[in-house]
């Protein structure tokens, strides 16, 4: 995944968020991302700090809030911890395991002033 | 570069018009010194935001959220967003959807590697499908037009886009492109991606299908390299099958690395040169133009049937 067009992606959702609530300035962000959401999680930070020069977030801390991989393993019929996508079950080794947490990546929530 | 945000939107270019690009309703200024006022907002609040204007504790918020929050301390106050970051996009993807199911138009995102032969496939099937069906074409490139100079030498009506630093078409440039194409009812779009395997499989273009294209000249692991293109494609096409004799490439390892990041993916081996697998490639198309054609005057039957 392309860490600055997310980095963009967050901006936009800042920038929406301050008209429909009434802000202007963001002090933190916590951001969710999923273990296996293919994303940088230093390449992300960088490419904030980047896209949110001279906007509301300039001064905005970055809280990331990492969420466990898990999927469903069709084989044991049961939800299997997982570190990467298309990864085996850890208990049977089937590939055959549907991602079920862990491609997340969103805003939830700011600090606003 | 987008002076408010450093992205590259305001390099964008469709046909080599800019694209307007938005951040809110403000003005800015692009690279080129165009200046947008952005009131012509495709404004999504299609919301399922859970916000609360109002300060509020943070008991079940869990990390971070109490840490700097105590009333009165400051000025600031919480709000809840809880939208994902691709938001915006899907937004205008759904409207792209929308707009292709309401007039019959099947439409394909075309994903590969550079040098897939993606281009080449195209300009093949175009011909063969010989005025059949009413298709069109966007291409995607960071520069040049020389993908859609290709594509109307074969008299289909093309546009490009230019992402500029872009390494990925997004939904509002194709929602722009479709706006400028004026399809047919009907009809066929081929959307050609950029070339690239990481980026474009994040970014729904409201295609009904993605089509990865994989070239027996690129490695059998590929689809294990760039497991969420695979993920994303409901259709591979192991391309340029006609080199495999000259190669080590191991066709059926390829194929089974796609299925095991996509058990549900179909593969149709395929050669632009010698013509290998085009008819299961036509026919495949044909049946979901078709389809979505008969899907869209089954809607309209009932329609006039409800009047």
């Amino acid at each position: 995944m392309h860490e600055m067009s997310l980095a963009e992606g967050v901006l936009q959702l800042l920038e929406d968020a301050a008209l429909s609530q009434g802000f202007t300035g963001v002090k933190t962000i916590w951001l969710e991302l999923g273990q296996m959401a293919g994303v940088e999680k230093e390449a992300l930070r960088f490419c904030l700090e980047v896209v949110t020069r001279d906007s509301l977030a300039h001064e905005a801390r970055l809280e990331i809030i990492e969420l466990p991989g898990q999927g469903w393993c069709m084989q044991c019929a049961e939800t299997v911890a997982m570190t990467e996508l298309f990864g085996a079950c850890p208990q049977c080794g089937s590939h055959q395991v549907q991602v079920t947490a862990g491609s997340e990546m969103r805003v939830k929530e700011l600090e606003v002033y | 570069m987008c002076g408010t945000c450093g992205c590259g939107a305001g390099e964008t270019r469709i046909d080599g018009q800019a694209l307007e690009h938005e951040h809110g309703p403000h003005y800015h200024v692009h690279a080129d010194g165009t200046a947008h006022d952005h009131d012509h907002t495709h404004e999504h609040d299609h919301s399922h935001e859970h916000d609360h204007p109002h300060p509020h504790s943070h008991a079940t918020a869990g990390i971070g959220a109490t840490a700097s929050h105590a009333p009165g301390l400051s000025q600031a106050r919480m709000v809840k967003i809880e939208r994902d970051i691709l938001d915006k996009n899907n937004a205008y993807a759904r409207d792209n959807r929308a707009h292709f199911i309401g007039h019959g138009i099947f439409a394909l995102n075309l994903v590969s590697s550079p040098g897939s032969g993606k281009t080449t496939l195209l300009v093949k099937t175009i011909i063969a499908l010989n005025g059949r069906l009413p298709l069109a074409v966007i291409e995607g490139d960071q520069q040049t037009d020389n993908d859609a100079a290709r594509i109307r030498a074969t008299g289909a009506p093309a546009i490009q886009i230019n992402t500029g630093r872009g390494c990925h078409l997004d939904a509002h440039m194709v929602g722009r492109a479709i706006g400028q194409l004026a399809l047919p009812d009907d009809s066929l779009l081929l959307i050609e991606n950029v070339g690239n395997l990481v980026c474009p499989a994040g970014f729904d273009l409201g295609e009904a299908h993605k089509v990865a294209i994989l070239s027996v000249t690129e490695g059998e692991d590929k689809p294990l390299k760039y497991p969420d293109m695979f993920r994303a494609a409901d259709v591979m096409l192991l391309n340029k099958c006609d080199l495999l004799p000259h190669l080590e490439f191991d066709a059926d390892l390829a194929v089974e690395n796609a299925r095991r990041v996509n058990p549900d993916i179909r593969v149709i081996r395929t050669s632009a040169s010698s013509g290998e697998g085009m008819d299961e490639w036509l026919a495949w198309i044909t049946l979901g133009c078709l389809q979505t054609a008969a899907s869209r005057q089954a809607k309209l039957a009932q329609l006039v049937a409800q009047d």
